[in-house]
């Protein structure tokens, strides 16, 4: 019998005991999402046959007595940014319509590799430029909490399969948030490891001095399986940290006996107050509560440069994207559009065709800025300055991490908000990310881990963990503390409150 | 786009430029490295293969695909600074390039901009004699980076070969992404009337060194090593720097040292008019010696740099950098001195031998057992007559230093004279086979059947009574008509040492 409910780690254990299959468990996920995913569309392609053939070679190692990893036989969803061989790969742009690629990213090659079916890949903003998968150019993904509004981006789409039991796991990237702040509003849990801590080869670039991969789950001891597997240094990543990552599950099963005697657990002033929604602050708060019985000490710290993380990331973001994206030109793959009432047209009269009916708005607008950012003249005064108030905010964290172990804040300032409010107000939409983008300026480790519904809408809110670069497993220590203390006082984990999905009724 | 009547450029004479004006020039030299693999990625950097072979995720600048650096290029580049006398940087980055174009996987070239690997060198190179006074001249390097190369267009149809008119265009990447350093000159100021050959001798020397490290192939046929060359001119004693033009991918020393004599000529036309050069890119025509306008290069053009973000700084130590200065060939200037010592040359006999770019010719010559005159003779002497009469640099002849040292074997034998000789280079040029195979095959072996030459000698005689009464009476000197004659008679395949004597006992 399998039950899509449970943890991946529980799943391992079904596994493990022959309670179930791989191939069970595969085709449940599978059913599940033909099932569910009318409503939600957190899936742009499903490879059905992929998985039940991964399923098959798993459960036939396992029969003759062996394993590939712990997380052996459980079925992963993968965000559409990571490269897949033989799997379309579009990054939710139509410029990639089509697109398969002839080779795996690492972190894709591991997960294979650790015996792990992949259902299919998951919706996204385009180029995951966005905080709502609204930007996506093959529909926008829902909320499994209120199917009129958004999951969080730009992957909404793995945290919304994991948020409704399409997937036990799945893979995400976060850029500035786009793997925590998807995990706030939908009730999971996402993690952002420390830049250089697991390899971007084969995730296609946002911004690659920001990018990073991570777990996107339900629990924190899923994730911390699933670093496990994906983390590491990889040659083909000059960027990625040639050291063994920490111990991340023992850093869970510690921080889950509920002990926190002697952790210094630092409030960031100016990541609270104005603009965060009253419930929101509520749940945050009555977590520090909570962490402070289990021993922890609070102390506030303020990062005064973090008033200017913003600014600050919308020029280095757009900066390297405008770099990064201009390979889509329409000669060697993806879409080629013929310019129309051109009788013999030009390479350049392709590649602008092409570019202009290829890249949605969102992608247009931050070519431009980024364009803009770097342009002769410019560049001292946008791109120059924003790498020094980089630095600055780094010195931010540098001594707010004397003052204190951990750094908590809530995740994103509100719950999901409608589909359709902020789309056309780009500021709005940028301001979700708020709290989740010191983190990639710095390259600091991050987790979310639901902190509760918010008062006044009944939608799942955040508390955000950070930890200094390297120091991944205290984000997992604490975070399981708090998920632990949490359960306690619910009883049940925060998904069960979640509304029952009824199939394509939407 | 620019376009120029350039049937109508009017060129100054020569003479006339440098009355009027000073020319001030820049040269950039891209070298290939000859490294197993690519700059950023693994696959093979060996020239050529079929279309699309040597390529990869990375090469091809596939999403999501990221570079890696090649040690082994970056040490190339650190041996290639050290010996041009650069400082190697303690810390530098690469850069994002950021243009379009087809050939581009990533429509960015990773390069290296305001931090290369190594700066502030020089270089100093010595001038032949015909193009200067045998003087040394020191060139001024302003710094050499790593880069990789573009992939390599070929366009198909239209009338020019170049990208605009074409039926369509094919891309080969194998190329793509092949390690570049290149190397770039300070203005070169100063040099007046030896401008042009000041460039053609620094690039010509910059081979020498870089074949020297064993760095690249070095073939500028093969495009190993690609030149372009900046120029411009200022008032006569201005002391300012003019309004440049580059000049793209001159193929040879000769066309260096020409693409610089005609840009002066032009700019001096254009000048004259009252006009103002454009800064543009120009293109070099082997064929017609001439230069055309390129796309037009304004400030306007902004490519964006910024530091590469999929790569960590570049931080060579210091102790490898020692390491590798003490790699490094033997300093060319005190190896001049040496060989010309060993060589017992004259000083002008050694310019000319560096100024004809024979300098390692003549050593692997030697090396290869021939005299070091007799090296010097044919190098200089026939092979360069012949290399110029074909346009071809006479490392490009297709003969070998080992062909030279076994041609002059052969001499030294009594097998063949140099008259011979010649003919056995008609053979090599022709692709005959070895020396000894033309020998054979072309019957050039020097008769010395007595009984032959005799009948021959005594059939001059008897044809130039007139000369033949002068030798008896002793005007020895007058014995040359006739050893001409049975040189003739015998198709140049007789000994001439011989004939002379034989004519001289005849009529002693």
């Amino acid at each position: 019998m399998t039950d899509l409910r449970k943890t991946a780690a529980e799943l391992a254990d079904d596994l493990a005991s022959g309670a179930t299959t791989s191939v069970e468990l595969t085709q449940a996920a599978l059913d599940r999402i033909a099932e569910v995913d009318g409503a939600i569309h957190a899936f742009l392609h499903v490879d059905a046959e992929g998985a039940l053939e991964a399923a098959r070679a798993s459960d036939e190692r396992r029969a003759a007595g062996r394993t590939a990893s712990t997380l052996d036989g459980v079925p992963i969803a993968v965000k559409d940014v990571l490269a897949t061989k033989g799997l379309p790969t579009t990054c939710g742009s139509k410029i990639l319509e089509g697109w398969v690629p002839p080779y795996d990213a690492t972190v894709v090659a591991k997960v294979r590799a650790a015996g792990l079916p992949i259902l299919g890949k998951t919706n996204m903003d385009e180029f995951a430029m966005g905080s709502s998968t609204e930007h996506s150019a093959y529909g926008t993904t829902h909320n499994p909490w209120d199917l009129t509004r958004i999951p969080g981006g730009s992957g909404g789409g793995s945290a919304a399969a994991v948020a409704s039991f399409e997937a036990p796991i799945a893979l995400g990237t976060d850029t500035g948030g786009s793997i925590r702040q998807p995990g706030a509003v939908t009730g999971t849990v996402g993690v952002k490891p420390t830049y250089g801590g697991v390899s971007r080869y084969g995730l296609v670039a946002l911004a690659n001095s920001l990018d990073q991969v991570g777990p996107v789950t339900r629990t924190v001891l899923d994730s911390a399986l699933l670093h496990e597997v994906i983390g590491g240094h990889d040659p083909k990543d000059s960027t990625s940290i040639d050291q063994p990552l920490p111990a991340l599950v023992e850093a869970v099963r510690q921080g889950a006996s509920g002990d926190l005697a002697g952790l210094r657990i630092g409030v960031v002033t100016e990541l609270g107050g104005e603009g965060y929604q009253a419930g929101v602050l509520a749940r945050f708060h009555e977590s520090v509560e909570l962490l402070t019985k289990a021993g922890a000490e609070v102390v506030e710290v303020s990062c005064p440069h973090f008033v200017h993380a913003l600014a600050t990331y919308y020029l280095i973001l757009p900066a390297e994207a405008s770099s990064n994206l201009a390979r889509f030109d329409a000669m060697r793959y993806g879409l080629r559009v013929l310019p129309e009432g051109l009788d013999a047209p030009s390479a350049e009269d392709v590649m602008r065709a092409t570019r202009d009916a290829g890249f949605g708005d969102e992608v247009k607008r931050r070519i431009i800025l980024g364009t803009y950012a770097l342009s002769s003249g410019y560049y001292d005064a946008y791109y120059g300055q924003a790498q020094k108030v980089r630095t600055l905010i780094s010195q931010d964290f540098a001594s707010a991490f004397e003052q204190a172990d951990v750094l908590v804040s809530p995740t994103a300032p509100t719950t999901a908000f409608p589909i359709g409010d902020k789309v056309d107000d780009p500021m709005a939409m940028y301001l979700n990310d708020l709290a989740t983008i010191p983190a990639n300026l710095a390259g600091v480790p991050g987790i979310s881990v639901p902190s509760g519904l918010a008062d006044e809408d009944g939608l799942p809110a955040g508390f955000q963990i950070l930890a200094p670069a390297l120091a991944d497993d205290r984000v997992y220590r604490v975070g399981a503390a708090l998920e632990a203390l949490l359960l306690e006082q619910w009883g049940a984990p925060l998904l069960d409150k979640a509304p029952a999905l009824d199939g394509a009724s939407r | 786009m620019t376009t120029t009547a350039d049937n109508r450029e009017t060129l100054v004479p020569f003479d006339e430029v440098l009355e009027r004006y000073d020319p001030a020039l820049g040269l950039e030299v891209h070298v290939e490295l000859n490294t197993a693999t690519k700059m950023f990625c693994g696959c093979p950097a060996a020239f050529g293969g079929e279309p699309n072979t040597h390529v990869c995720p990375t090469c091809l600048g596939l999403p999501g695909s990221m570079p890696a650096v090649n040690r082994k290029a970056v040490e190339s580049a650190i041996r290639i600074g050290l010996a041009l006398n650069c400082e190697i940087a303690e810390w530098c980055r690469f850069a994002r390039k950021n243009y379009f174009y087809p050939d581009m996987p990533k429509n960015f070239q990773t390069s290296q901009y305001d931090e290369p690997i190594a700066y502030e060198g020089f270089m100093d190179v010595t001038l032949s004699d015909e193009g200067g006074d045998g003087e040394t001249f020191r060139v001024e390097i302003e710094r050499a980076h790593m880069e990789e190369d573009t992939g390599k267009s070929t366009h198909v149809g239209g009338l020019t070969g170049r990208i605009h008119g074409a039926d369509y265009s094919l891309v080969d990447y194998n190329r793509a992404g092949i390690p570049l350093i290149e190397i770039v000159t300070k203005p070169i100021v100063g040099a007046g009337e030896k401008a042009p050959a000041v460039a053609r001798a620094y690039v010509s020397q910059l081979r020498d060194l870089i074949v020297a490290l064993g760095v690249s192939e070095a073939r500028m046929d093969q495009g190993n090593l690609r030149a372009d060359v900046n120029l411009s001119l200022a008032p006569k004693g201005s002391g300012v720097l003019g309004t440049r033009t580059e000049t793209k991918n001159v193929n040879s020393f000769r066309s260096v040292e020409r693409a610089v004599r005609y840009e002066m000529q032009r700019h001096a036309g254009v000048l004259d008019g009252g006009d103002s050069i454009l800064q543009e890119t120009r293109h070099w025509h082997e064929d017609t010696g001439i230069t055309t306008s390129g796309r037009e290069k304004s400030d306007a053009e902004d490519y964006r740099y910024f530091p590469e973000p999929d790569l960590v700084p570049i931080a060579p130590s210091r102790e490898w950098v020692e390491e590798l200065r003490g790699t490094l060939p033997e300093n060319p200037t005190e190896k001049r001195a040496r060989l010309q010592s060993d060589w017992g040359f004259t000083d002008l006999e050694m310019r000319d031998t560096v100024g004809a770019g024979a300098l390692r010719l003549v050593e692997e010559t030697v090396a290869a057992g021939a005299a070091p005159q007799s090296a010097r003779k044919w190098w200089l002497g026939e092979l360069a007559r012949r290399a110029n009469d074909a346009g071809l640099e006479i490392a490009d002849l297709g003969v070998t230093p080992a062909d030279v040292a076994r041609v002059q074997a052969l001499v030294d034998e009594g097998a063949i004279n140099d008259k011979l000789a010649r003919q056995v280079f008609d053979g090599l040029y022709a692709g005959e086979g070895t020396p000894d195979e033309i020998v054979a095959a072309r019957g050039l072996a020097v008769v010395s059947d007595e009984g032959a030459l005799s009948a021959a000698v005594d059939a001059a005689i008897a044809a130039n009574p007139d000369v033949a009464d002068k030798i008896r009476e002793g005007k020895v000197a007058a014995a040359g008509a006739l050893i001409g004659a049975v040189m003739k008679e015998m198709k140049g395949q007789a000994d001439a040492a011989r004939v002379r004597e034989l004519i001289l006992e005849k009529l002693g």
